[in-house]
């Protein structure tokens, strides 16, 4: 509690955190190294191959995390604008005299190595929104006001994201929402998106066939889903009345003709969208998750080959760089996005489990050091980190074993790059600093 | 608001366990996903043995080869691929490439079998090839050995290798589709020992083709390299044999007496063997086998003529052996009986197989056949002596494939007694009904590989070994035991000098064969004319040479020609000498036989 422990890098630091990033970072680096395993360039330190790079990066990040435990924790308090409005510039610059990779101006390229604000971009936006939120006082996000501020603060990064565009990036976002959730945003919001997602799938779903309909003929099989959707209701609405009280019958009427409208709309919407909107590989990435029908042949190959990467890998795995279609390269680019199909294959369900668990642990873990602190700002910041980290690990995860779609982002510590790499463990060490600080201040 | 928290948690522990489940189900439970991992990293490819090189006896090749590359598609891996390119670098055109992928997953092809796609490219057509493979998934080139005779010449004597048909590998199921086997000649009865053993190779395949090895090799099976085969052959003698038939119909078998090695089996008109290789085969063997003059039919061992003059040495030794006659034995030559030829009327032995006096052999075949062994009967007689006949003819290798090594030789033809009973009737036949057959017309027919082995067994005074074409298996080998087996005729082999006398008198002066003499070289020979009626007759020799010490055996057959002295004597002459000399003195009698063309007659 004396100013000399408040300026330590020793003082109570949560071990158990930074024992989990270790164990991350070298799980993860001897995964790529395995995965883009060259016999002809066997040393990790080749930097010819991307164990070698991620081996700098590695090391980079380890000097980026020791002094971040040396920098004190007001700093990145007062700082939070700076930061947020420096990695924003970053993100407009990019649009600039970004390279274009894949379709999208995400990085900065320098020589072979390439940097992507927009992974650093939500260090400053957890930072704002934490500094915001202490601001309003913890837990008020309840007004129109604080929402729509808290909407524009996450709002400027996505939307220049939006414009790279790097769909994937963006999704991780929506981090922030639960985030928002857990400082007094209405569960509503949760509601909405689970049925958001619920009628997004089945109005894709639906839309990717046809329905006869009477008098208007072949029409989207959406209509189908519009039509049975609106005789639920009215069937709802006739049947019960009966068991609604006279006083809240007017408002069950108001939140089903609603509901049932919007989510008519949103259906409808949804499929405009899939259909006449998204290009034609984003459409099919979603078409593929879905086991919808897809025009191109290979459309699903690298889904289909990650769920073949994984299924192989058995209960106890092939062996580390045993790994048949690890090591074949079957997987494109294995040791980015898909990851986790070459540690599933090589490491079997146990590994598996062990790594979701490891995840899993390190998310509730941030949550509950985040409800340990006395200030609001660092309690947000903490959600923020742990959301930020759930949402990776629910896009990448789901998309390697065919339960989302096909979205590039990376598996924090695991995927290859320097960018990601640096960026999540700034954030996960910023976190540790304001946590070893917890006894001292009060924001 | 703290307990939000908890909402968070149970969301994330919600996805985790999903998530775990799936997992769970993608590895443990279901076995799907680990069979199309199996089915997409491991392969097993055939390492196809290099097929052992078959020799002449002088170890000069005749067969080796030479390897070329498929080009396959496993229709499975295919992925959408720049045809265009794919064609420019194939030089195949769009629609023949299409019409071949169609095929490859049309039945009885299926996606996850390999199918071809251009068969035997030759290395530099492949090279250019090699580079670019790499882009087009599925498709990946397979190394294999073809053959290639460098002399030219033996065509159906070494035969040739094909894929092996369906009705094949149902007989040996050892075969596979895509595996070649020997179809005709040495590389068909020496298949085992040529082929080798097949390797299997278990490999992973990675998206860019390049094939690795699965546990370093420890599971595969090497390949074993066939086995060499030093044939008998002499190919110069081949070569001679197959130039003076040139333009005519006919064929040449020449054996050494003393072991019964095949020198030469030239059956004309031939052809290059290298016609029935690689891409071209199949038009080539389709031109072949409808060739009027029948090309791809080996007349020396498959052609049953009827014996002719030449049959009289194996009557004269049955005779004697039989008791029927002695040497000294004369029969007038009685034209009323039989048409004859020359100025003689009452021959002994020696002289009527010089004048080759139909008469005097009627007369032998009489008393061979009328024996009195049954005197109440002579229906009853003359089966028994034709019996015995019959069984003395038939261990001079006539009616009998001979147990060679080359496949498809023909029997020819022994009548029995059972087969004139089925023709005539039964007791409703004697001598009368069947004389042809004494001066070798008639029912009989006979191979002209037989002819050779008969001029053999006279070389050998009494003996052959069964004619074959493959002298050691493998370079320090030996041939198959069976060769090395003596066959002994039953003939005293005092009765063989005055057969051998007469024959030597044949080349001599006033001789049918005069026109073969040889300056240095006693050769011993028969000429025969086989009727062929309406077309002209064959002209025929057997003969051996020297006499004292015989090295060389042949039997010679020119198709409607004519007479045998005329034709068939020369051209043995000639054989003998290349083969005795290695030089050829005679360059008229060369010259002559080089320019005669029978093909048409």
């Amino acid at each position: 509690m004396s100013r000399n422990r408040n300026n330590s890098a020793v003082g109570p630091i949560d071990w158990t955190i930074i024992g989990v990033w270790i164990f991350f970072v070298v799980f993860g680096w001897m995964t790529i190294y395995s995965a883009a395993y060259d016999a002809s360039h066997p040393m990790p330190f080749d930097f010819a191959k991307e164990y070698g790079k991620q081996m700098m990066w590695i090391g980079i990040s380890v000097l980026l995390a020791i002094l971040t435990l040396y920098i004190e924790g007001d700093f990145f308090a007062k700082f939070a604008w700076v930061i947020y409005g420096f990695f924003l510039m970053l993100l407009v610059l990019v649009l600039i005299i970004g390279k274009e990779v894949n379709g999208a101006k995400a990085w900065f390229g320098v020589g072979s190595f390439g940097i992507q604000p927009s992974e650093f971009s939500k260090i400053g936006v957890g930072l704002v929104l934490a500094k915001y939120i202490a601001s309003i006082g913890g837990g008020q996000l309840k007004n129109m006001q604080s929402r729509l501020v808290s909407a524009a603060i996450i709002g400027m990064p996505a939307g220049l994201i939006l414009l790279q565009p790097d769909v994937g990036s963006l999704l991780t976002f929506v981090a922030f929402v639960f985030v928002m959730y857990r400082e007094g945003l209405s569960g509503n919001v949760l509601i909405v998106g689970f049925a958001a997602i619920l009628f997004g799938v089945l109005s894709i779903v639906t839309g990717a066939g046809t329905a006869n309909i009477p008098f208007y003929g072949e029409q989207s099989g959406v209509w189908m889903l519009i039509i049975v959707l609106t005789i639920l209701a009215i069937l709802v609405l006739l049947y019960t009345r009966n068991f609604i009280p006279p006083r809240n019958r007017r408002k069950m009427y108001l939140i089903v003709t609603v509901g049932t409208i919007a989510a008519a709309s949103f259906s409808y919407s949804v499929s405009y969208i899939v259909d006449n909107i998204l290009e034609k590989h984003h459409k099919e990435r979603i078409y593929v998750m879905l086991s919808l029908p897809v025009e191109r042949k290979d459309a699903d190959y690298n889904s289909e080959m990650a769920k073949i990467t994984v299924g192989m890998g058995g209960v106890f795995g092939k062996g580390w760089l045993d790994g048949p279609m690890t090591q074949n390269n079957y997987v494109p680019e294995q040791w980015t996005d898909f990851i986790f199909s070459a540690v599933a294959e090589e490491w079997g369900f146990l590994g598996s489990l062990i790594l979701i668990g490891a995840y899993v642990f390190l998310i509730i873990r941030l949550m509950f050091i985040a409800d340990r602190q006395r200030s609001v700002f660092s309690r947000v910041y903490g959600y923020c980190v742990a959301c930020i980290f759930f949402m990776h690990f629910l896009i990448n995860i789901g998309m390697v074993i065919g339960l989302a779609p096909i979205i590039g982002i990376p598996l924090p510590f695991f995927s290859y790059g320097g960018s990601s790499l640096m960026a999540f463990t700034l954030l996960l060490f910023i976190m540790v600093r304001l946590d070893s600080e917890r006894w001292s201040v009060l924001k | 608001m703290e307990g939000r928290r908890y909402t968070l948690i149970v969301i994330v522990m919600t996805i985790a366990v999903i998530y775990l489940l799936r997992i769970f189900g993608l590895q443990v439970v279901s076995q799907y996903w680990k069979d199309r991992g199996t089915a997409l990293t491991e392969k097993e490819v055939v390492v196809y043995p290099s097929r052992g090189v078959i020799y002449d006896r002088n170890l000069r090749v005749l067969v080796t080869s030479q390897t070329v590359y498929d080009l396959m598609v496993l229709p499975k891996d295919v992925l959408p691929f720049d045809t265009m390119a794919f064609c420019k670098i194939t030089s195949l055109d769009l629609d023949e490439l299409r019409s071949i992928l169609k095929k490859a997953v049309t039945y009885p092809n299926v996606r996850y079998k390999p199918s071809a796609v251009i068969k035997q490219m030759k290395p530099e057509e492949y090279a250019p090839i090699a580079g670019e493979l790499y882009r087009f998934k599925g498709f990946y080139a397979q190394a294999r050995t073809l053959r290639v005779y460098p002399e030219k010449a033996g065509a159906l004597l070494l035969g040739d290798v094909g894929e092996v048909t369906k009705k094949l590998m149902e007989k040996f199921p050892e075969y596979k589709k895509g595996d070649y086997i020997g179809l005709s000649g040495i590389e068909k009865s020496y298949e085992n020992e040529l082929r080798g053993q097949r390797g299997i190779k278990y490999v992973f395949r990675d998206n860019l083709g390049v094939e690795r090895q699965v546990a370093n090799g420890n599971l595969d099976v090497k390949a074993i390299e066939g086995t060499h085969v030093v044939s008998s052959i002499d190919i110069d003698l081949q070569k001679y044999g197959e130039k003076l038939m040139q333009n005519k119909r006919g064929c040449i078998v020449a054996i050494e007496p003393k072991t019964g090695e095949i020198l030469a089996l030239v059956s004309s008109p031939t052809f290059d063997p290298n016609l029935l290789l690689g891409r071209a085969r199949g038009a080539n063997f389709l031109a072949l086998s409808r060739d009027k003059q029948k090309p791809l039919f080996n007349r020396a061992t498959q052609a049953q003529y009827r014996p002719g003059s030449i049959f009289k040495i194996a009557q004269s030794l049955t005779a004697l052996q039989l008791g029927a006659i002695n040497k000294d034995t004369r029969i007038p030559c009685n034209r009323a009986l039989i048409g004859c030829h020359g100025s003689h009327s009452m021959d002994d032995l020696e002289m009527a197989i010089v004048h080759s006096c139909n008469p005097y052999f009627r007369g032998v075949m009489q008393r061979v056949v009328e024996g009195g062994r049954n005197p109440k009967n002579r229906f009853k007689d003359a089966q028994i002596g034709l019996g015995l006949w019959r069984e003395q003819i038939m261990k001079f290798g006539f009616g009998t494939n001979l147990s060679t090594d080359i496949p498809g030789v023909k029997k020819g033809l022994v009548p029995s007694p059972e087969y004139y009973d089925r023709a005539y009737g039964k007791e409703s036949w004697n001598f009368s009904t069947i004389y042809s057959i004494s001066i070798g017309e008639g029912e009989m027919l006979v191979t002209p590989i037989q002819m050779c082995n008969l001029a053999c067994i006279v070389a050998n005074r009494g003996y052959y070994y069964s004619p074959h074409t493959v002298k050691k298996v493998g370079l320090n080998g030996a041939p198959r035991p069976e060769f090395s087996q003596k066959n002994d005729v039953g003939i005293r082999p005092e009765y063989f000098d005055v057969v051998i006398s007469a024959m030597e008198k044949v080349v001599g002066p006033g001789g049918t064969a005069n026109g073969a003499k040889l300056q240095d070289i006693v050769i011993c020979g028969k000429t025969g004319t086989v009727q062929n009626e309406p077309r002209k007759d064959h002209s025929v020799f057997v003969c051996f040479a020297p006499k004292d010490d015989p090295k060389i055996a042949l039997a010679v057959y020119v198709e409607n020609c004519g007479f045998g002295g005329t034709w068939a004597a020369p051209i043995a002459s000639l054989m003998i000498e290349q083969y005795l000399n290695d030089a050829i003195k005679n360059i008229e009698r060369e010259k002559h036989i080089l320019e005669q063309n029978f093909l048409n007659q």
